[in-house]
């Protein structure tokens, strides 16, 4: 027994390991290609690191495409839309998990179908609402899309976080002589911010790599966001300038990757334990 | 309680002044009445050296005519399809579309692009290919300027054939598809294969090599069209499946690949030809390595040398306020100094015959290939069948894949082309 043990725990890490390889490798192989010169990519064999590492794909990328506007663009829309979605999906996840009622029920059902319809079924009637409401090409027209896109995932997974908090919480805190407001603030809100944390995470990251709606209700060069720029190296035929389309991806993740890596400690579970003795 | 409240507070505050700070593009579009008249023209160039030539077209044309600006958006390949229909459906069009001839006809159809017959001036008339007017001319109206053409050539290994002794034919004395064949067994060793043929997505490539043995792929009866698979339909079919299973001089793990793919087989002397469109040379000088010595083979002849002239083009859009003025505009982006830019910058054919003897063009290397092959490029069957780009999709190129992989043989193919590709067809003809 104690022999298979001993096996067991190295073969859990070896798969680990397999595992994290498999998901990195794209991230790995994006990185390697930014930095290769052109001959290194049409190489037969291949290899991970450059043989002759270049920044000249980085130069390329800013001096072809205007990515730096892109980006702040794109930090703009996905920053904004991250905010209103969560400050919109709080309060009314909140009701939605402790008001029971039929209003409840049957918001909730509409927010799950809501999640149903693809975006091409409702691009070209969405596109002209916007213009007919003067919000074409313009960036606050891209956030409300993107806000009412994100709130029904949000919502319902603030919901759950919302039903996760035992409410002899609240009610311990009511018999103490806390008011509704005051609960809310000093119980609730800081058992709920791991859920607030993956619900902007989720709203941000949709909006950050979002290509369909930016690409129908935007026009303007100046107003574009990183997606529809990376789109640009492509050209006919499938064909793409690989260098700078790899050094442009790489720039364009990087902000992603801050943004996680800020909010991430907040993302943990367990901040319930021991709260309630059952 | 008072910090949670400024938290709250601040961040509210800071969405109202993003939102307040966010952009509009509402400065585009046309000018008022008294100002100038502002041109939208959307680009798809994609090489740089194109894009520059585009933008350096424009800056000129506004600094010598300040009663109308022209701005340039840049368009991309890979979406314009889904950004265009939803522009024209929803008005928003820009006033110039840069596309492709085969997508006009859907698109006069649907009213989007204006009939610019009796806007062309004569000299552009006059100067561009009678072929790629063809493409793009539907029951005799005009509907955009062709100003870019490709053809398939083959591009060679030249160390390779030296080594077998192989000479390159003249733009005029073209080889024959058994004298390629021959070739390529020739060349084809352990190491190499003789020839590479890439057949993602390989519709519009097939029809257009069919053409060379007289296949059309349709015919059409009391205006209504439906597609055909005879022995000239077969022929240019059953070569390349040949030389893939039977000689086997042409290596089966290419047929899945498209774009740069074959390049890395190619540098290595894994393949010794390689068909694809004139306009690959770019891809080739961008990634060859140092030393590597290639040349361009002239398109291969079977009853002759015909291919299918699909142009890109420029449309004026049905909505636009001031046609004239985008014509005045196309008249001068496609002059044939323009044109020779352009071509220069996506390493392709200018429609116009003057462009053409453009030393900007004529010193780029193969251009002899080059220019003789915008000489056989004329209209296609295909390009005139409503209907075709769906049957492309849904059963062409599925199909023609599924042959070139030995799933399915040549009769079955002809009838999924012919029965299945028929229903579609059906529907566009009522």
């Amino acid at each position: 027994m104690r022999g298979f043990r001993t096996l067991a725990t190295p073969a859990k890490y070896l798969a680990l390991v397999a595992y994290l390889v498999f998901l990195a490798f794209p991230l790995l192989w994006l990185i390697s290609t930014a930095f290769k010169p052109p001959q290194e990519m049409a190489l037969i064999d291949p290899t991970i690191i450059p043989a002759d590492p270049t920044l000249d794909n980085f130069r390329l990328a800013f001096e072809q495409q205007p990515l730096a506007r892109a980006l702040l663009n794109t930090l703009v829309i996905a920053g904004t839309s991250a905010l209103v979605t969560v400050l919109l999906s709080i309060p009314a996840a909140y009701v939605m998990a402790r008001y029971r009622s039929v209003v409840s029920r049957m918001t909730a059902l509409w927010v799950l179908l809501s999640q149903m319809f693809p975006f091409i079924l409702v691009i070209i009637p969405l596109f002209l609402l916007l213009r007919d409401a003067g919000l074409y090409d313009t960036q606050l027209g891209l956030i409300i899309v993107y806000v009412v896109w994100s709130m029904p995932f949000a919502l319902w997974m603030l919901r759950s976080y919302v039903v996760g908090i035992p409410v002899e919480l609240e009610e311990a805190a009511a018999m103490d002589g806390a008011g509704k407001l005051r609960t809310l603030k000093d119980i609730v809100a800081p058992l709920l911010v791991p859920g607030v944390v993956a619900a902007a995470l989720f709203a941000f990251v949709s909006a950050w790599n979002e290509f369909l709606f930016a690409l129908v209700l935007l026009r303007t060069p100046e107003l574009q966001t990183i997606s529809l720029t990376l789109v640009k190296f492509i050209g006919a035929e499938g064909v793409a300038r690989l260098g700078p389309l790899a050094a442009a991806a790489l720039v364009a993740t990087i902000p992603s990757l801050v943004f996680f890596a800020i909010i991430q400690r907040r993302l943990v579970g367990g901040m319930l334990g021991g709260a309630v003795k059952s | 309680m008072r910090r949670a409240a400024t938290i709250v507070s601040a961040a509210v505050v800071s969405a109202g002044l993003v939102l307040a700070g966010c952009g509009s593009g509402d400065g585009a579009g046309t000018g008022g009445d008294d100002g100038p008249v502002t041109l939208t023209f959307q680009s798809l160039a994609f090489q740089p050296e194109s894009i520059a030539a585009n933008q350096q077209i424009i800056e000129q044309w506004n600094a010598d005519n300040p009663d109308i600006q022209v701005e340039y958006l840049q368009g991309d390949w890979a979406s314009v399809q889904d950004q265009l229909v939803t522009a024209f459906e929803g008005g928003t069009a820009p006033d110039l579309v840069h596309y492709e001839s085969s997508y006009l006809q859907d698109f006069a159809d649907r009213g989007w692009i204006l009939d610019i017959t009796d806007l062309v001036p004569e000299a552009m008339t006059d100067d561009i290919l009678d072929g790629a007017w063809e493409a793009v001319t539907f029951d005799d109206a005009v509907y955009a300027v062709p100003f870019l053409l490709d053809a398939q050539v083959i591009f060679a290994n030249k160390a390779l054939l030296d080594a077998a002794g192989v000479e390159v034919p003249a733009p005029d004395d073209p080889w024959s598809w058994d004298e390629f064949a021959e070739v390529s067994k020739q060349l084809t060793d352990a190491d190499t294969f003789g020839v590479a043929w890439t057949l993602k997505d390989p519709a519009n490539r097939m029809l257009n090599l069919a053409l060379n043995f007289g296949g059309g792929f349709f015919e059409e009866s009391d205006g209504a069209s439906s597609a055909i698979f005879g022995d000239p339909e077969k022929e240019a079919f059953q070569r390349i499946y040949d030389q893939l299973y039977v000689d086997k001089s042409a290596a089966t793990d290419a047929i899945g690949m498209g774009g740069s793919d074959p390049l890395p087989g190619f540098f290595a002397g894994q393949y010794a030809m390689l068909p694809k469109g004139i306009w690959f040379r770019q891809q080739i000088i961008d990634q060859a390595p140092e030393g590597f010595e290639w040349v361009t083979i002239p398109a291969l002849a079977g009853d002759s040398q015909a291919q299918a002239a699909a142009p890109q083009t420029v449309s004026v859009a049905a909505e636009s306020e001031h046609p004239e003025e985008a014509m005045a505009f196309l008249e001068y982006m496609l002059n044939p100094e323009n044109q020779a830019l352009l071509a220069k910058g996506d390493w392709m054919i200018p429609a116009s015959s003057a462009a053409a003897e453009d030393p900007v063009l004529t010193e780029t290397p193969d251009w002899p290939v080059a220019a003789a092959s915008g000489t056989f490029l004329e209209q296609a069957p295909f390009q005139r069948v409503r209907g075709y780009e769906e049957w492309k999709n849904k059963v062409a190129n599925p199909s023609i894949e599924e042959f070139f992989a030995n799933a399915i043989s040549l009769d079955e193919l002809g009838t999924r082309l012919t029965e299945d590709g028929n229903e579609i067809l059906e529907r566009y003809n009522r």
